[in-house]
């Protein structure tokens, strides 16, 4: 993108909540930037690992888990228990990193999903500790200094700085030798072997960072709604995830989030014009139209149009 | 190059290697010394790329000692093996296919950078600063093995000879002291084995070993400075390449003989 055009889209951004006084597209627009760093953290493993998980709602519900019990339970402030949200989650990360460290393909997503499964299961049976189904109401929202950050603006800005941070770690990595090694994983595991990537190392790590990553959007998503149950745990929102990332584009810096807002808002617009059974009928046409006509995604799509533009 | 004696050296020693009840190697045993061209050749199915494998970590010998530089490689991972500066490249053309040649050569450099996670997310200068080392010396080595021009393109729509050079480039980047190259020259013109020839002295000459698997005779004879013959899993000869073109036993093993079909 052009340096004017990202000045536009940073201003945009920056004033939102000055244009867009609604509170409920406000609402859309941050929960479009709590699905924007989760689709960025599964673009870390999928797009650029090539390993797909299936479970990457565990690492969302253990950030959102943990960030309630904390700040409720022993009453951490929220500035405490968010990064003991992320670190729990990189925990969890590193955990399936090195059960799934020489499985690919198929057997790498079998060991995602079990481990989400097992992580519902707990969310569910240990009452003593997350309150079963019944969940864990009352959440606080963060304050900072004197203010709260409960109201819908305050609360944008919050997780538009989680965005830009994730998306700050992404471009970092990305352009290293530490993303260099993950994309190697993905294209040629033999030959990057061969060179010296200790490819078991940077699958662990990339499964580390993307859980941590998934843990920040959880812990956002616990102070935001101020209630968490084992509906963190969804297999739905994983698949939104996966949507969200292939259809923007994955192993792109930028797919992610344009999938993340695209599959916020067009729910949300399609429920205004439409009943719901035509709601999911045309999400689910739109999404064979994008696998079918931009195979690798929006944004991939749109620089090799730029490119067959330029002289 | 002046190094004691026994330094650098590949050390094989009683190499076996059983895929179910076929011995593709059945004890082997050879050195290759610092600074040599040496050429592994025999018959398809000798065991030639058996033993590259089992050198550089990527199957396990059944029995025996591989070690190099006095110390021992066998069970090392292939990663931890290019990290004693041991590097192969593969017998089917192996690029990462979806990356610009810059970028595969960027990730051949992977043991040339040091960036850690806390690098990478805090230290934006000393990423930077490596970011751009790194692109350097790429960009050297693209020079080295003339693919300057081609380093913006994908890897994948480079003609066949050119890929191969792309893998050179690549297992160049990891700073080999020993390079295995298998079958360097096969499916090329006669013009790109003379390109490739000519690459494998000048990498000989920056002080790195060569250990190569090849059926080209022309090419093996005229590069070498040892050549080991293997036949059915063991070393039927090992010498200078005149010795070997006059051995019986070499001979009989290419030509192929009543008792060797047996």
């Amino acid at each position: 993108m052009s340096g004017a055009g990202r000045a536009v889209l940073a201003g945009l951004a920056l004033t939102l909540p000055f244009w867009l006084p609604n509170p409920y597209f406000l609402h859309v627009a941050i929960m479009a930037g709590i699905f924007g760093v989760l689709a960025l953290s599964l673009n870390l493993l999928l797009g650029y690992t090539g390993q797909l998980s299936l479970g990457h709602a565990a690492f969302f519900g253990i950030g959102a888990y943990a960030s309630a019990l904390l700040t409720l339970r022993l009453e951490w402030s929220f500035w405490l228990a968010l990064p003991a949200a992320v670190a729990l989650a990189a925990l969890a990360g590193w955990l399936i990193g090195r059960l799934a460290l020489k499985l690919r393909g198929a057997y790498f997503v079998l060991v995602t999903i079990s481990f989400a499964g097992v992580v519902a299961l707990v969310s569910v049976n240990w009452m003593e500790l997350t309150n079963g189904p019944l969940g864990l109401p009352g959440v606080p929202a963060p304050t900072l200094g004197p203010w709260s950050l409960r109201g819908k603006p305050a609360y944008y800005y919050l997780v538009l700085a989680a965005v830009l941070l994730a998306s700050l770690v992404c471009r970092r990595l990305v352009h290293s030798r530490i993303g260099r090694a993950f994309v190697a994983l993905r294209e040629n595991e033999p030959l990057a072997e061969s060179v010296g990537v200790d490819v078991t190392h940077y699958l662990v790590l990339a499964a580390v960072v993307s859980a941590a990553m998934a843990g920040l959007a959880g812990s956002l998503y616990a102070h935001y709604t101020r209630f968490v149950s084992p509906e963190v745990f969804l297999f739905s929102y994983t698949v939104t995830m996966v949507i969200m990332v292939v259809a923007g584009g994955k192993g792109t810096l930028a797919g992610p989030l344009v999938g993340a807002l695209i599959f916020t808002v067009l729910p949300e617009a399609l429920r205004a014009v439409v009943s719901w059974q035509w709601q999911m009928l045309a999400y689910g046409v739109l999404l064979i139209l994008l696998v079918v006509f931009l195979p690798r995604g929006i944004v991939p799509a749109i620089a090799a149009w730029r490119v067959r533009q330029a002289p | 190059m002046a190094r004691a004696a026994g330094t650098l050296t590949l050390a094989v020693r009683d190499l076996a290697v059983r895929f179910g009840g076929v011995a593709a190697l059945a004890g082997v045993s050879f050195d290759v010394h610092p600074g040599t061209i040496t050429s592994v050749i025999g018959p398809n199915g000798a065991g030639k790329t058996t033993a590259f494998n089992a050198i550089t970590g990527y199957l396990a010998p059944t029995r025996g000692r591989i070690e190099y530089d006095g110390s021992p490689l066998t069970g090392l991972r292939p990663s931890a093996i290019a990290a004693r500066g041991i590097v192969r490249t593969f017998q089917r053309t192996s690029v990462f296919p979806a990356l610009t040649v810059a970028d595969n050569v960027m990730i051949g450099l992977h043991l040339r950078g040091v960036a850690g996670l806390v690098d990478v997310t805090l230290r934006r200068r000393r990423l930077a600063a490596e970011e751009s080392r790194l692109a350097r010396e790429a960009d050297g080595i693209l020079d080295f093995v003339g693919l300057g021009r081609r380093r913006g393109e994908r890897a994948s729509e480079l003609p066949y000879g050119e890929q191969r050079l792309v893998e050179l480039a690549v297992a160049l980047g990891a700073r080999p002291r020993l390079l295995l190259l298998d079958e360097p020259g096969a499916g090329m013109t006669t013009a790109e084995k003379t390109t490739v020839t000519d690459l494998i002295y000048r990498i000989r000459d920056q002080a790195t070993t060569v250990l190569l698997v090849e059926h080209d005779m022309r090419m093996v004879m005229s590069i070498s400075d040892a050549v080991i013959v293997l036949n059915h899993g063991r070393v039927i000869a090992a010498g200078t390449p005149a010795a070997i073109q006059a051995h019986p036993d070499v001979i009989r093993a290419y030509l192929g003989s009543a008792g060797d079909r047996a």
